[in-house]
């Protein structure tokens, strides 16, 4: 049966990662598209023309853009592996907590890295605020999944390298062991699964990129303030 | 069959709590209602909603779920009949995509235009008609999103109705006009006459004033 899966993505997306992730994960076949974000191909923008982002799946030439919408059309089309549980409450768990992850997790320690003096600090309490919620919610589970990596962990994935890359360049604790220890093994559990380690971009070509835009902007709020 | 208990927290006035409303009554679900005053929030609603304090929340046989299109997911894969997704996974797909689109773009433009004067107001107005139209792109000829019968989607795309009462209440010109979005016009008429839908939406008069008063307009209804 011929079946051709394409994954537009970056280098560095997080976004993306999460899809490379759910297609290893479940050893789907699949080309990877690199596309350079500053020089946009065709294709991308026509694949996503709402948003112009990646990652975009696309499977036999039908495209999806979304990482949440992505994630839950692999595993509704490819079995093997399943990523969600069966459980309808169980799902709606899942669900809860990567929206959760994105809309209050990721933009708190997004701000508490890229802002500056009092907007920094706020950020760091709401990161804290947020991860106490997860660490709560891990329960003694190995995985948000479980026994093994499912949707939560993937989702939440980026925290288990870009918060370590984050603290070195900014210079502070972002996840503190002490405070977050169940949190803390999982992103060591997680950074160290097989298929995460051989997924993911070069640390050291990270810190150059992070580091780039934190100088950015910092320049931009310094010449914009008075 | 076991006994079925099934609570819904909301407000009147939110798109969101109606959004659960009309999937429940798609369903023919038996539900008690109850209404939360967001000013003075119940110690029930503070349990079972920790992490945001927020409606709507559905309690399941005392198990809550938070977060609208989370809630209408559990309610369509837990009472089966009657669906609102898509079977297809791609058609799936399209539905999440444009329901994400609606809250993560439409809905945080329609908001900024209640808080928007002059040229900057007349700037949103453009964005929300431009995403509009990629709205009314994804409908094309269909009665409604979901085809004949209306689905997830159509739900989603409640707040469009909350924008257009903004800003009738306002004094402003409905964006929603037939010679610029006429696929979604006569959609919405459609949404409107549908006998569940139409329970599900804020009494008018009461909307406006509501939006009146909200949206700081001095002029006092009749």
């Amino acid at each position: 049966m011929g079946e051709e899966v394409k994954l537009f993505r970056s280098w560095s997306s997080p976004f993306a990662l999460r899809i490379v992730w759910a297609l290893e994960i479940k050893g789907i076949e699949y080309e990877a598209v690199f596309e350079d974000l500053s020089n946009k191909s065709p294709l991308l923008l026509q694949y996503n023309p709402v948003h112009k982002k990646v990652p975009i799946l696309v499977h036999n030439g039908r495209p999806i853009a979304e990482s949440f919408v992505i994630l839950e059309y692999i595993d509704e089309t490819w079995k093997q592996v399943p990523l969600l549980p069966e459980d309808p409450y169980e799902r709606a768990m899942a669900r809860f907590w990567a929206k959760f992850c994105d809309d209050k997790v990721l933009t708190s320690i997004w701000s508490a890295f890229i802002k500056q003096g009092k907007e920094q600090e706020e950020a760091l309490v709401a990161a804290a605020e947020n991860l106490k919620f997860l660490e709560k919610e891990m329960k003694g589970k190995k995985f948000f999944g479980g026994e093994r990596i499912g949707y939560v962990d993937i989702v939440l994935g980026w925290l288990a390298n870009l918060v370590s890359i984050f603290e070195e360049i900014v210079g502070l604790k972002i996840v503190d062991e002490r405070k977050f220890p169940l949190l803390y093994s999982w992103m060591q559990d997680f950074a160290e699964a097989p298929i995460i380690r051989d997924n993911c971009p070069p640390r050291d070509k990270m810190i150059v990129k992070f580091k780039a835009l934190l100088d950015a902007a910092i320049a931009s709020s310094s010449s914009s303030s008075k | 069959m076991a006994e079925e208990e099934v609570k819904l927290f909301g407000t009147w006035a939110s798109p969101f709590s109606r959004r659960i409303e009309v999937a429940l009554k798609l369903k023919g679900v038996q539900y008690e209602y109850i209404e939360e005053n967001l000013t003075n929030k119940s110690p029930a609603l503070l349990n079972y909603n920790p992490v945001h304090k927020q409606i709507p929340v559905l309690v399941h046989n005392g198990k809550p779920v938070a977060e609208s299109f989370v809630i209408m997911e559990y309610v369509d894969e837990t009472w089966k009949h009657n669906p609102i997704l898509p079977t297809d996974p791609y058609e799936k797909a399209m539905a999440r995509f444009w329901a994400k689109y609606i809250d993560d773009k439409l809905w945080p433009a329609a908001k900024k235009v209640v808080v928007t004067k002059g040229e900057e107001q007349k700037g949103v107005i453009d964005e929300i008609e431009h995403k509009m139209k990629n709205l009314e792109g994804e409908l094309k000829e269909k009665k409604f999103f979901g085809g004949e019968s209306l689905g997830f989607l159509d739900i989603a795309a409640n707040i469009i109705i909350w924008l257009l009462v903004a800003q009738e209440a306002l004094g402003m010109d409905q964006i929603l006009n037939e010679e610029k979005l006429p696929a979604l016009h006569g959609w919405l008429q459609r949404l409107l006459d549908d006998a569940v839908f139409k329970e599900c939406v804020p009494p008018k008069k009461r909307h406006l004033d509501f939006s009146k008063v909200k949206f700081g307009s001095s002029i006092a209804s009749k």
